[in-house]
C-alpha cells in the first residue's frame, strides 16, 4: 500500500476518534491507538486535510488526547486457510476460544487460525500448469472437505506452476507450491492468505442466474416459496416473530456445504445455544455434527459496534473463500439491521446530513453491493459453487416502511414477511404466505430444475394452493363482515380449505424433532395429500358442522407431521384420515 | 472516589448548557470522572483542549469560574460482602445511614463476558404465578422485563417474583422511583425477613434524572462481584428503564445529536444492549437474571424504548387489566420467554409445551368470538364454549394473584380444557391426551 504512517489523538467523541497522521494514510486503513498499555484497533473512515477520522473497535475509555497512534498499511483484513471451520470469532475474526478469562479483554487480538495444527495436503495442480488468482494448488481434508490450497486472491494476471510440495502432512505456514510470475520471478506460495474484507472476491469465470432448490426442510419456504443455491433472501419481523428461530433452522437443516453465521447486534445467549447444540446435532444430509461444517461470527449487541459493521464483511469474506473452493456456502446474519445502526451511530457522530430516519443517505448502496457478493458461480475452472445470503431485518416499531428493510427488498430476492397476528396465533413459522414471495419462481431454469427433481406439476400445485390461501383470506373477511350465516355453507369449506394448507403445510413447530424439517420428499406426500383434500367436494347440512370437521382432519394430519414419515403410526393416521374424508365427501 | 494525588484542577470554563459543561483542560482521560463545585460530571467529548462533561445534577446555578477536579478515572463501585443488606444512591454512596463500605474498587459498565465463556441457561426460575412458569417460564440468566402501563402493579408483581424466586442476592436498581414505591420495597423485603440479601440503588424522583444513567451499571456491578466471585445467583431488578431511556435522551439532544426515533439517540439499542447483556449464565454457577420494567404510554409497544427493548431481551412480561375478570392478568398474546424452550418439558412435565400453546390458541379462539359479538353476530356453540373457558382461564391461569406450582397449573389447565372442549379441539398430541384427559361436566 505505502508507508506506514504514525500519528498522535487530537479528538475524543465516544468511539470516533480524530487523529493527525504524519504522512499518508488510506481511507480504511487500520491503525492502533495506544492507551495505557493496550493497541486499540481502529479503522480509517474520513479523512480531512490533517485530520484523520477512525472508528475504534474498542471501549475508548481512557483514552488521553497526544496518545500515540500507528497506522497499519493494509485495509481490514482477514485470515484465509484451513482451520476456519468450527471456528468462533469475534467481528474482527479474532478467535474466542483461544482468549483468556471470562471476560473479553480490550485490546486482546488472537489469531484466527492454528499455527502447530498439521494438515493432510494432497496436491492438484502440477509443475508447468498456468494458473491465476483463486486456482487450485492442492487440497487438505478439513472436517471432510476438501478445502482448497488456491493462488493468493491478490495475486494479478497469470503464473507457471514450478513445483507443488509432495502429498503429506503440513502447516499452515509451509511453502506448498512456488510460482513464477511474468518476469521469472519465483513466488513462494502457504495454505495461509489475506484478503481485505470490504472488498468482493472475484477469482471466477461467470455468475449465471440461480437456479438448483436449497432444500432447507423448511415446508413454507421449500414448497411456498423456495431459495435457490446462490440465492439471496431476507427475514423482516418484529421482535419475537421468529426470525432468529427460523435462522436457525435453516442454518441447522439446509442442504449446504459450508454454514457461515453472522451473530451481528444480537443477543449472546442465542449463540451460546448455538455453540452448546451445534456440536450434538447433526446435519440432516451427511450424518456429520454440525459444528464441522459451521463458523461462526459472533459480535453480540454488548461487543464493539463499530465491529459489528465488520462482523458481516469477515463472514461474506469467509464465504467467498470456501465459494472458490466449488462448494455450497449457506450465509446468515442475524440482524443487518443492527449493523446499519451501527452505521448510523457513525455516521451521526460524524455529523454526515442524515437519511430518512438519520441513517446514512448511502445505506441502499451499501446494503445492495452487500447482496450482491452472495451468488452462484462458474470457478475459471468450470466447477459451480455458491454462496446463499439470508439478513434478517428488525424493523422499528414492526414498521416495513423503514429505510433498512425497503433497501434490502430492493437486493434480495426472496422476502419472507414475519407477521406478528401470526406469531401472536402461535402460527409458526409467521411468515405471511400471502405477502411473502421467491422471485426465483419466476426463472425458467428453475422452473425446469424443479420439473426434473419433483414433477412438471409442481409449480402449478403450488400455484393452486397459494390462490386457495388467498380466497381463504377473503372469505375470512367476508365472515367478519356478514357473520357466520351471512355466507353460504361453501364459503365455510374455502376457508377450512385454507385452514388446512395453513395448519398442514405452513405451520411447522421447530422444537419438535420429527416435525422440525421435512424433506422435500415428504414435502411432496403432504402437498399432495392436503390437495387431494382441497379437490374433493363436501356435503354439509349446516356452516356450523364445518368448523368442528375440518378441526378433526387438521388434527390427523398434524399427527402425520408429528410422526416418523412412513412410519405405521404414520400410516394408521393416515388410515384414520380416509375413513374421516369418505363421512363427508361425495 | 480515587484519591488527591491522581487530581487536577481547572476553571476555565468555555460553555455551559442545562446538562453540559465545556472547559480548557489537558491530560484528561475518556469517560474520566469530574466534580464542579462537588457535583459529580463525566467526560463525554474531547476536541483538542476542549473537554466537554456530562454534569448528573444538571447545571443550575454552575459559574464560568467553577473549579473542575478531574478524578483520575471513570464511576466505580467498592464491592465487597459488606454490600449486602444496604442502601446506596446512584453514585454507591450509603443512604441508610450506615457506614461507608470497605471494599475493592472497580470501574461500572465494566467489560462483557466472552459468548464463547458463556453456558447456556437451564435452571427455571419459580414465581408461582402462572401467567408467568405456565406460559411463559423464566430461566435464571435470563434478560426479561415487564411491559405496563403506568397505573398497572408492576412493582408489587416484580417484588414477589424477587421473593419467590430462590436468589442468593437481589439487587434492586431503581431509577425515577417515588419515594413511596422506595418505601415499598423496602417495607417488602424486611417483612419478608429478605433484607440480608438485597442490595439496592436508587434514585428516585426527588434526585436529579440524570443521576439514574449511573443506576444500572452500580447494580450490574455489584452483581457481578456476587455472580463471579462468590458464584452466586443473583437477580437484578431495574425499574423504571423508560426513565433511564428517558435520561438517555435529555443528555444527548443536549449534546446536539441528531435524534432518531420518539426523539430517543440513534444509540438507543446498544445503550440498553450493555445493560440487558449483563445478564448472564457463568461457567462456575454464578447467575445475573435481570427481571426490568418498562413503562409504557397507552400499551403502545411499537414506542422506541418498549420496541428496541423487546429486540434486546428474551422476552416480555405484558400486564393487562381484564375488565372480564376484574384482575390484573400476564397477557398470553404479547407475552413471551424466549428462554422457555430451554426448560419446559424438560425441567417440568412433558405435556407442558402442548398444554401452553393449546390454551393459548382457543384463548385467542375467544378473542375472535368477542369480536364477532362486538358486531353483533350470532355465536356458534364453539364460540360460547371458547368464551366461557377464556373467563375461566383468565381469572384461574393467567391472573398475577395466582400462586401455585407448575404441576399444578398443568393439571389446572387440563381440567379446563376437559371442562370447554372436546378432545379433537384442543389439537394437543394424543399420548398426552390420553394420559391427562379428563372429562368434566
Ligand atoms: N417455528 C417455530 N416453532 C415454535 N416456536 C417458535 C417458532 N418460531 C418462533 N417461535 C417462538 O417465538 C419466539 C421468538 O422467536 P425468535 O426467533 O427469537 O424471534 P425474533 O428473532 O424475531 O425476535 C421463540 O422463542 C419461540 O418461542
Ligand atoms: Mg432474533
Amino acid at each position: 500500500m505505502h508507508m506506514a504512517a504514525k500519528g498522535k489523538v487530537v479528538g475524543i467523541i465516544s468511539n470516533l476518534v480524530v487523529v493527525e497522521a504524519t504522512d499518508a494514510v488510506a481511507q480504511n486503513e487500520i491503525c492502533f491507538i495506544k492507551v495505557d498499555d493496550e493497541q486499540l484497533m481502529a479503522e480509517v473512515i474520513k479523512v480531512i486535510g490533517k485530520s484523520v477520522y477512525v472508528q475504534v473497535f474498542e471501549s475508548t475509555r481512557g483514552m488521553k488526547i497526544g496518545n500515540d497512534v500507528e497506522f497499519a498499511g493494509h485495509m481490514l483484513e482477514v485470515t484465509l486457510g484451513p482451520g476456519i471451520l468450527s471456528k468462533n470469532y469475534d467481528g474482527l475474526q479474532n478467535d474466542l476460544d483461544k482468549m483468556e478469562g471470562v471476560f473479553l479483554k480490550r485490546g486482546d487480538y488472537t489469531f484466527p487460525l492454528d499455527h502447530d495444527k498439521e494438515w493432510d495436503f494432497k496436491p492438484l495442480a502440477k509443475p508447468g500448469d498456468t494458473v491465476q488468482a483463486g486456482s487450485w494448488l492442492g487440497e487438505v481434508d478439513e472436517n471432510f472437505q476438501p478445502h482448497k490450497i488456491m493462488v493468493p486472491f491478490v495475486f494479478e494476471g497469470t503464473y507457471t506452476v514450478k513445483s507443488v510440495t509432495e502429498a503429506g502432512k503440513y502447516k499452515i505456514a509451509d511453502t506448498m507450491a512456488i510460482l513464477v510470475n511474468s518476469k521469472g520471478e519465483e513466488i513462494p506460495v502457504t495454505m495461509m492468505q489475506k484478503w481485505p474484507v470490504k472488498k468482493a472476491i472475484t477469482a471466477y469465470k461467470e455468475k449465471p442466474r440461480p437456479f438448483k432448490l436449497l432444500e432447507t426442510g423448511v415446508r413454507t419456504i421449500d414448497t411456498i416459496n423456495p431459495i435457490v443455491e446462490g440465492g439471496t433472501g431476507f427475514i423482516p419481523g418484529p421482535f419475537g416473530t421468529g426470525k432468529t428461530v427460523l435462522q436457525h433452522a435453516i442454518s441447522k437443516q439446509a442442504e449446504a456445504d459450508i454454514v457461515v453465521i453472522a451473530a451481528c447486534g444480537e443477543r449472546a445467549n442465542e449463540v451460546v445455544e448455538i455453540f452448546t447444540e451445534f456440536p450434538e446435532l447433526v446435519d440432516p444430509h451427511t450424518g456429520r455434527k454440525l459444528t464441522e461444517r459451521t463458523t461462526i461470527i459472533a459480535n453480540t449487541s454488548n461487543m464493539p459496534v463499530a465491529a459489528r459493521e465488520a462482523s458481516v464483511y469477515t463472514a461474506m469474506t469467509i464465504s467467498e473463500y470456501y465459494r472458490s473452493m466449488g462448494l455450497r456456502v449457506l450465509m446468515m446474519a442475524d440482524s443487518t439491521s443492527r449493523w446499519a445502526q451501527a452505521l448510523r451511530e457513525m455516521s451521526n457522530r460524524l455529523e454526515e446530513l442524515p437519511g430518512p430516519d438519520a441513517f446514512p443517505m448511502d445505506l441502499p448502496a451499501i446494503i445492495s453491493n452487500f447482496y450482491a457478493r452472495a451468488g452462484y458461480v462458474y470457478l475459471n475452472n468450470g466447477k459451480p459453487g455458491s454462496i446463499t445470503f439470508i439478513g434478517t431485518v428488525s424493523p422499528a416499531g414492526g414498521n416495513l416502511k423503514e429505510p433498512v428493510t425497503e433497501s434490502t427488498k430492493k437486493a434480495a430476492r426472496c422476502f419472507y414477511a414475519l407477521q406478528q397476528s401470526r406469531a401472536d396465533g402461535k402460527r409458526y413459522p409467521a411468515i405471511n404466505p400471502i405477502e411473502s414471495y421467491s422471485k426465483y419462481l419466476e426463472y425458467p431454469e428453475f422452473e425446469e430444475y424443479i420439473a426434473e427433481r419433483i414433477n412438471d406439476q409442481w409449480l402449478g400445485k403450488i400455484n393452486e394452493m397459494k390462490t386457495l390461501l388467498q380466497r381463504g383470506l377473503e372469505v375470512s373477511e367476508q365472515i367478519n363482515i356478514l357473520g357466520d350465516d351471512g355466507v353460504s355453507v361453501d364459503y365455510h369449506v374455502r376457508f377450512w380449505k385454507s385452514e388446512v394448507i395453513d395448519f398442514v403445510i405452513l405451520q411447522q413447530d421447530a422444537f419438535d424433532s420429527i416435525d422440525a424439517v421435512t424433506s422435500l420428499e415428504r414435502q411432496e406426500y403432504m402437498v399432495n395429500k392436503v390437495m387431494d383434500l382441497c379437490h374433493m367436494e363436501y356435503t354439509f347440512d349446516s356452516f356450523a358442522e364445518v368448523g368442528p370437521y375440518f378441526k378433526r382432519v387438521i388434527n390427523l394430519l398434524r399427527q402425520m407431521n408429528y410422526s416418523e414419515f412412513k412410519s405405521e403410526k404414520f400410516y394408521n393416521y393416515e388410515k384414520e384420515l380416509k375413513e374421516t374424508l369418505t363421512e363427508v365427501t361425495v | 472516589m480515587a484519591t488527591k494525588a491522581f487530581q487536577k484542577i481547572f476553571t476555565k470554563i468555555t460553555q455551559i448548557t442545562k446538562a453540559t459543561v465545556s472547559l480548557q483542560a489537558d491530560g484528561v482521560g475518556y469517560g474520566e470522572l469530574a466534580t464542579i463545585q462537588g457535583q459529580l460530571a463525566q467526560v463525554v467529548k474531547i476536541i483538542g483542549d476542549e473537554v466537554t462533561l456530562q454534569v448528573f445534577g444538571g447545571t443550575e446555578g454552575i459559574p464560568t469560574n467553577a473549579e473542575v477536579i478531574f478524578l483520575g478515572g471513570a464511576p466505580t463501585l467498592k464491592v465487597s460482602d459488606q454490600l449486602a443488606g444496604r442502601f446506596f444512591n446512584a453514585f454507591g454512596k450509603p443512604i441508610d445511614g450506615g457506614p461507608e463500605i470497605d471494599g475493592t474498587v472497580v470501574e461500572i459498565g465494566g467489560p462483557s463476558v466472552n459468548p464463547v465463556r458463556r453456558k447456556q441457561p437451564s435452571e427455571l426460575i419459580a414465581t408461582g404465578i402462572a401467567g408467568i412458569d405456565l406460559n411463559n417460564t423464566l430461566v435464571s440468566g435470563q434478560k426479561i422485563p415487564f411491559f405496563a402501563d403506568p397505573d398497572q402493579p408492576f412493582n408489587q408483581v416484580m417484588a414477589n417474583v424477587a421473593l419467590r424466586a430462590k436468589a442468593d442476592k437481589i439487587i434492586l436498581g431503581g431509577m425515577g422511583l417515588t419515594n413511596d414505591d422506595y418505601l415499598y420495597f423496602k417495607q417488602v423485603f424486611d417483612n419478608a425477613g429478605a433484607l440480608d440479601r438485597i442490595i439496592s440503588f436508587v434514585n428516585t424522583t426527588e434526585n436529579p434524572p440524570v443521576e439514574r444513567l449511573l443506576v444500572p451499571d452500580m447494580a450490574l456491578t455489584a452483581a457481578e462481584y456476587f455472580a463471579v466471585e462468590k458464584n452466586e445467583s443473583v437477580l437484578v431488578l431495574l425499574t423504571d428503564m423508560t426513565l433511564y431511556a428517558d435520561a438517555l435522551s435529555i443528555v444527548s439532544n443536549r449534546m446536539d445529536q441528531i435524534p432518531s426515533k420518539d426523539s430517543m439517540p440513534g444509540s438507543l439499542y446498544s445503550d440498553l444492549a450493555k445493560i440487558y447483556e449483563k445478564a448472564v449464565q457463568l461457567p462456575d454457577g454464578g447467575s445475573i437474571t435481570i427481571i426490568a420494567v418498562t413503562t409504557l404510554s397507552g400499551g403502545d409497544i411499537t414506542h422506541a424504548i418498549p420496541d428496541n427493548t423487546g429486540y434486546i431481551t428474551e422476552g416480555q412480561l405484558f400486564l393487562r387489566s381484564d375488565s372480564d375478570v376484574g384482575k390484573v392478568i400476564v397477557d398470553p398474546f404479547r407475552s413471551l420467554s424466549r428462554l422457555k424452550q430451554l426448560v419446559i418439558g424438560k425441567k417440568t412435565r412433558k405435556d407442558h409445551p402442548q398444554v401452553m400453546n393449546a390454551a393459548v390458541r382457543l384463548y385467542a379462539d375467544a378473542a375472535n368470538a368477542r369480536t364477532k359479538m362486538e358486531n353483533g353476530f350470532d355465536l356458534s356453540d364453539y364460540d360460547e364454549r371458547s368464551l366461557a373457558f377464556a373467563k375461566d382461564y383468565s381469572s384461574d391461569i393467567l391472573a398475577i394473584d395466582v400462586n401455585i406450582g407448575t404441576e399444578e397449573m398443568l393439571d389446572q389447565t387440563w381440567k379446563l380444557l376437559g371442562k370447554h372442549f372436546k378432545k379433537e379441539e384442543v389439537g394437543i398430541r394424543e399420548e398426552f391426551v390420553k394420559e391427562y384427559w379428563t372429562e368434566q361436566e
